[in-house]
């Protein structure tokens, strides 16, 4: 199967700063890619180029669309959920829930009434009345109920309680995902994501500086605990990063062979918000 | 055409209050004041000790009016519905001009925008879903509410008038509440044509203005007809700065109020003076469609919709 996402050349400027650099990816279906940089690192750009909400220059292919001229048609194969709260305030259950009903070739209404019947939403409630986690509930509800291709999160999480959180993921991965589905999420909350991605891809000023699976993250990276006497040794490995733990140093390599690094110490396979930390350093600086 | 459908549903469930209830409660105001004014009368009437009818004077009058005095009740009957609905009408223009203001504004605002756009709902659909809700679905309620307060109107005039021994139904004849009715709906389509450069200019503003789409949609074209009031602009055209505040501030900004196609639209000079309510048949009302100004109206109002589905495509600043 072909890509559901192809990027090429992608940039887009604002006024004062360029928000995607060339930037050029493609992603392949049936993958849960998590797109992760510090904030205005360009992420929120990228997403809205992919869902044609906003003008950029280079190519851009979705699903054989063109984001920029067919924005209505591609819509029925995507889904989207921006940052909790873009539901409209005044609107009831019910009536979001026949609109969409009525308005997109690819929702089933039933799955959504099931989905919602495990919720305490309401079908009269309004969602001025909802919390932040009752109305991320109803929006997964609307979203799992769509036979999409492509589902966009874009910190579908930010703001909710730890409970909500792991549920929305485990609703996600039980009943929504499956090999004909694509997932691009979006978080600061690297943890909670780290055990679901198939694929990590890091954006920092506009430009992706590393687009990866996850068994490629781990064959390339490694963390490796060394004792004080082997630290100098270690060092001149060229460690991405190196912080101390009780006495000993924990360094982070990229790329250096397992044969090399086994008589400093024990191996890990690093966590990727640690990743992400050496990646992004000096970032704010 | 199913989503157009549900389109223009969602914009009545959003606006149930400007739509639905403040036609009824103008109404119902409207009816209560009514009600009033005739328990003042009365009061005052039997303090005074005037005694309107009761001795059968009153029907005795009715008895020996002839067909020419017999019409004139029934216009009066007819003014009394019709006065109904002028109230309405104003209300109707208050909400058409802050709906359109909002419709592409308020949701950006709070970020809904996200949501609908997510929906496989081209940009000119939802634009001109907003188009009909303004024209045709708020105009097409008033009107039906207007309908119904006139005739409890009429009821109201008739039952306080058979207290005094006046026999209602005859009066009722004579009064033409389907030519009212008539008139009102057919008002509609003509209403639509003379409202769209307002629509279209405000819905351009509410979705281009990044803040205070109120404050550029008036400020805009009134600074405008300053400056060139100032200045003595419109003597390059040879023309009187007044043609400036008539043709663009005033179509521009209050051709969202019912009737002032008829009131200051482009009545023919020479068109045979009408007396009375006949003002209001659509014989004489849709005249106006052999006015220039109306037509070029419908095209600066195409055209300024066409930028507002532009701005609604590319506007990004969510």
């Amino acid at each position: 199967m072909s890509a559901v996402i192809t990027a090429s050349g992608l940039s887009k400027r604002y006024k004062t700063s360029l928000a995607l650099d060339d930037v050029s990816f493609q992603i392949p279906p049936g993958r849960i890619v998590g797109l992760i940089g510090p904030n205005g690192a360009g992420k929120t750009t990228a997403l809205k180029a992919v869902l044609g909400l906003t003008d950029f220059s280079g190519e851009l292919n979705v699903l054989g669309f063109d984001p920029r001229k067919q924005r209505d048609k591609l819509m029925g194969e995507v889904c989207f959920i921006a940052d909790v709260a873009v539901l409209p305030r005044w609107i009831r259950v019910r009536e979001v829930v026949d609109f969409v009903a009525h308005v997109h070739p690819r929702f089933d209404r039933s799955k959504c009434e099931a989905f919602l019947a495990r919720t305490k939403l309401q079908a009269g409630q309004r969602v001025r009345q909802m919390s932040k986690g009752m109305i991320v509930q109803l929006h997964l509800a609307l979203v799992m109920a769509i036979d999409a291709k492509l589902l966009i999160l874009d910190e579908p999480t930010l703001g909710l309680d730890i409970l909500y959180r792991k549920q929305f993921y485990q609703n996600l991965l039980e009943d929504y995902f499956d090999e004909n589905k694509t997932i691009v999420v979006t978080t600061h909350q690297v943890e909670e994501v780290e055990h679901i991605l198939t694929d990590l891809m890091f954006i920092r000023d506009g430009k992706i500086v590393l687009d990866a699976d996850m068994d490629a993250v781990g064959a390339r990276f490694a963390e490796v605990m060394v004792n004080a006497d082997n630290a100098d040794a270690a060092r001149q490995l060229k460690p991405l990063d190196e912080r101390q733990v009780f006495g000993k140093s924990i360094f982070l390599f990229d790329g250096v062979s397992r044969d090399l690094l086994e008589p400093l110490g024990e191996i890990r396979r690093p966590s990727i918000s640690d990743l992400f930390v050496a990646t992004m350093k000096g970032t704010y600086a | 055409m199913k989503t157009f459908y549900w389109l223009v549903k969602r914009e009545l469930w959003e606006h149930r209050g400007g739509f639905f209830w403040a036609p009824i409660i103008t109404g119902g105001i409207f009816l209560l004041l009514n009600i009033m004014g005739i328990i003042t009368a009365e009061v005052l009437g039997a303090s005074h000790g005037i005694q309107i009818g009761a001795s059968g004077a009153l029907t005795q009058v009715i008895a020996e009016m002839d067909s020419g005095d017999m019409s004139k009740v029934g216009i009066l009957l007819d003014v009394a519905m019709y006065a109904a609905m002028g109230l309405l009408i104003v209300v109707l223009g208050f909400v058409v001009f802050f709906y359109c203001l909002g419709a592409l504004y308020d949701d950006r605002r709070d970020r809904s925008i996200l949501f609908w756009k997510s929906l496989p709902i081209s940009d000119a659909s939802t634009v001109l879903s907003k188009v009909v809700s303004a024209t045709v679905l708020a105009p097409a309620i008033a009107v039906v509410v207007g309908i119904i307060v006139g005739m409890l109107q009429l009821l109201i005039l008739a039952i306080t008038l058979s207290f005094h021994g006046v026999n209602v139904w005859q009066l009722l004849v004579l009064a033409h509440p389907f030519k009212v009715m008539f008139n009102l709906i057919g008002y509609i389509p003509l209403y639509v044509l003379w409202a769209l450069p307002s629509v279209g200019w405000l819905l351009l503003c509410s979705a281009w203005a990044r803040n205070k789409p109120f404050l550029w949609a008036v400020a805009l074209p009134v600074a405008t007809g300053l400056l060139i009031s100032w200045f003595g602009i419109m003597g390059l055209f040879h023309l009187p700065t007044r043609w400036f505040w008539t043709n663009i501030v005033q179509r521009s900004l209050f051709s969202v109020f019912p009737g002032t196609g008829s009131l200051f639209g482009g009545t023919p000079h020479n068109a045979p003076h009408i007396d009375g309510l006949h003002a209001l048949d659509l014989n004489t009302t849709y005249q106006l469609l052999g006015s220039p100004d109306l037509w070029i109206g419908v095209v600066a109002g195409a055209a300024l919709l066409a930028g507002a589905i532009w701005f609604r495509r590319w506007r990004d600043d969510s």
